[in-house]
């Protein structure tokens, strides 16, 4: 089968594996109808996720349809179209039934690899290094699918792929972090990074009931479908301080809580984006925290810090005094994809969101490099990759 | 307390009351080395200030170097060679600047005394460290895991020593001979093939089992312990393993390097009994470690390889 590969620090290609077989009796075969590139991805492209290895099959965001099932797995039958979530959980073990699934405590086969690094380990998830299991991700024509009886939704045959490919991770993901924001009626929510995941979260806050969502970025094309189609208030952070036009909009408060939808490549100007470039350079710092330092900065007052942007390692400057002497709230987690799939099934079912409006670009899967490179570039003013296997 | 603490305790006051001496002095020679020149009797103290520096910073650094490992007997030794630097360097000065010979005399026999008690610090610490090396350490490993099944349910699957080499990386067969006796057969990388009999020697049911193991290579006391984990949250199950290294020093060097993978590998077979006990199977990884590429092999028996599951 074709699946895209990951040979190196920003090249992918898409190359002939072998086809997958059922290893273990609760394993399924997905063949991929629709699966896309996530901002998280370019994490691996770009080098920062340790533990990657030459071949790599990647891809955490996929859909398609069930051709073969392991004997353990008795809710899905050949031919059922499913929609399959990035974590991979036991639904078992204690946090799968606290309903914390990305920390499945079963589901990481290289979970000693992830426990040197982090203490203890999470999830295994699809195509995410091998400290993350070593599974072989979606961006390909076919998968095998762990604990499939757990993770796979069913999709009513009248919503089309597009609609519900991203429950597969950044619908959920940006539900996530505004659902941490314990939105209040009146709230204000800052959202830093206007990609998919921000989108969604912006999205989403507004359904949770926020009185007004403020976007920070500074490619003008993202700020414009935040502002047209998910609502949202928008700052460029190359033309306007932060910092004074927030203090504006919030009547010198600051926004009631602030989600850092960036993660570890974050861009900033001046001293302090120039501060972490080095420091990463020179492997003193893992990730670069520009975001998330201005988001617990920025944050009002016992207000909540929701962190869904992606971190790997280490951080410096860590504003803890900030979070210490304002009573602030730190929120984060890889999403529980599962807890959220049906839910938002069914509002996508209701019509409140269509989760399709991020989509910029179709591509078939043959041309994944290419789809991987525009995205890290931001060319031709992409925010979301769809790829058709 | 044991014995041989004790006599580590009182050789570390020793060298750490030596090492203060070290900075005290070292410091009068980097701050005032004409005084210092001066006290050990030395007619014309002009023109070697920066030698007596230089032993100043050489005292200072020693200290420092014993205060940050007071059990390390070479920077004792590294004294009594600094201690003979400053005889000789005192003697130099006596013939070529001449001395009061009072203070020198004093001064010399100060440094005498010093010397012997660094002497006598760093063969204690060297015979101390010696004693120890010699004795072999036993060797314990303690590895906990919390399963999401009720207490007798885990114990029975342990109990039935045939379900182990299920999750047990590596234990090819387990014949058991009688209720407490049984005969374990383990294949390691390369093919070579290690065996030993375990004896139950102490067993409460859903609490605890206790073996011995004997064998050429292996040997140990292993113990499983089966708790209630508190809040209904399953069972905790606590493996012990103590064993004494076989074949003097060079075997106790070898089981010291072992031990950190054997403790890993007692990790990742309580994990893989969980596993196994709450979902019903070991979850297959597609890239085991770092042995492959995370993508579908042609021959899935090579992840099985990898992975070290075979049924």
């Amino acid at each position: 089968m074709k699946a895209t590969c990951w040979l190196g620090t920003q090249h992918v290609e898409v190359r002939d594996v072998p086809d997958p077989t059922i290893l273990n009796p609760r394993d399924a075969i997905i063949r991929v109808t629709r699966t896309a590139i996530c901002g998280s991805d370019l994490h691996l492209y770009n080098g920062f996720i340790p533990t990657m290895r030459r071949g790599d099959v990647l891809g955490h965001e996929f859909m398609g349809e069930v051709v073969e099932l392991g004997t353990g797995v008795k809710n899905l039958a050949i031919g059922d179209r499913v929609v399959v979530p990035f974590p991979i959980a036991c639904g078992h073990c204690l946090q799968c039934e606290r309903e914390m699934y990305s920390l499945c405590e079963n589901s990481n086969p290289n979970a000693w690899v992830a426990e040197k690094l982090w203490g203890y380990s999470p999830c295994g998830i699809f195509g995410y290094s091998h400290m993350l299991g070593g599974f072989a991700g979606g961006q390909a024509q076919y998968v095998r699918v762990p604990f499939a009886d757990v993770g796979p939704i069913k999709i009513p045959d009248h919503l089309g792929d597009e609609q519900v490919l991203f429950l597969s991770d950044i619908f959920p993901t940006g539900y996530m972090a505004a659902e941490a924001c314990n939105i209040q009626p009146g709230d204000i929510v800052a959202v830093w990074g206007c990609g998919p995941v921000g989108q969604f979260a912006i999205k989403s806050a507004y359904m949770l009931g926020a009185e007004q969502v403020i976007a920070i970025d500074r490619f003008e094309y993202r700020m414009r479908i935040a502002r047209e189609r998910a609502g949202a208030t928008t700052i460029n952070y190359e033309n306007m301080d932060v910092h004074d036009a927030l203090v504006e909009m919030t009547g010198g408060r600051g926004p009631d809580a602030c989600i850092d939808a960036v993660g570890l490549e974050g861009h900033a100007p001046g001293v302090a984006g120039a501060y972490d470039r080095v420091k990463t350079a020179m492997m003193l710092e893992t990730d670069r925290t520009p975001a998330l330092r201005q988001a617990i900065l920025e944050c009002r007052s016992g207000g909540t810090v929701s962190v869904a942007g992606v971190y790997g390692g280490f951080i410096d400057k860590f504003p803890m005094g900030a979070v210490v002497n304002r009573s602030l709230t730190i929120k984060s987690g890889q999403t529980h994809v599962q807890r959220y799939t049906r839910p938002l099934l069914e509002r996508i079912g209701r019509g409140e969101i269509d989760p399709s409006f991020v989509i910029t670009h179709r591509l078939p899967l043959d041309e994944a490099a290419q789809g991987y490179s525009m995205f890290a570039e931001k060319r031709d003013d992409c925010l979301k990759v769809v790829l058709a296997a | 307390m044991h014995q041989r603490e004790l006599e580590w305790i009182s050789a570390e006051r020793a060298a750490t009351a030596l090492a203060w001496f070290s900075i005290g002095l070292g410091a009068a020679e980097l701050i005032a080395p004409r005084a210092v020149a001066r006290l050990a009797g030395i007619r014309e103290p002009r023109g070697i200030s920066g030698a007596i520096r230089a032993l100043g910073a050489r005292e200072l650094a020693n200290g420092a170097a014993i205060l940050a490992n007071p059990r390390q007997p070479a920077w004792l030794w590294s004294r009594v060679a600094g201690d003979g630097l400053d005889l000789w360097m005192m003697q130099r000065a006596r013939q070529r600047r001449g001395v009061k010979d009072a203070r020198f005399k004093a001064a010399s026999a100060a440094v005498m005394a010093v010397t012997a008690a660094d002497l006598m610090v760093a063969q204690r610490l060297t015979t101390l460290e010696r004693q120890q090396s010699a004795a072999p350490p036993r060797l314990e490993i303690v590895r906990a895991v919390t399963i999401n099944r009720a207490n007798h349910e885990v114990y029975r699957f342990w109990r039935e020593f045939t379900n182990l080499p299920r999750v047990m990386r590596g234990i090819e067969a387990i014949d058991v001979i009688d209720d407490r006796h049984s005969h374990w057969r383990l294949r390691v990388p390369g093919g070579v093939r290690v065996e030993w009999d375990a004896e139950i020697v102490d067993e409460r049911e859903n609490e605890r089992i206790t073996w011995r193991a004997e064998g050429p290579v292996v040997a140990h006391m292993g113990s499983v312990m089966f708790t209630p984990a508190p809040g209904a949250r399953g069972t905790q199950v606590v493996a012990r393993f103590e064993y004494e290294p076989r074949g003097g020093p060079l075997g106790s060097n070898i089981a010291w390097l072992m031990d950190g993978l054997f403790e890993d590998q007692v990790q990742e077979d309580l994990r893989r009994c969980k596993q196994f006990l709450e979902t019903g199977e070991i979850p297959l990884s597609d890239g085991p470690g770092l042995l492959r590429p995370a993508q579908p092999a042609t021959d899935p028996a090579e992840i099985r390889d990898y992975s070290g599951v075979h049924r």
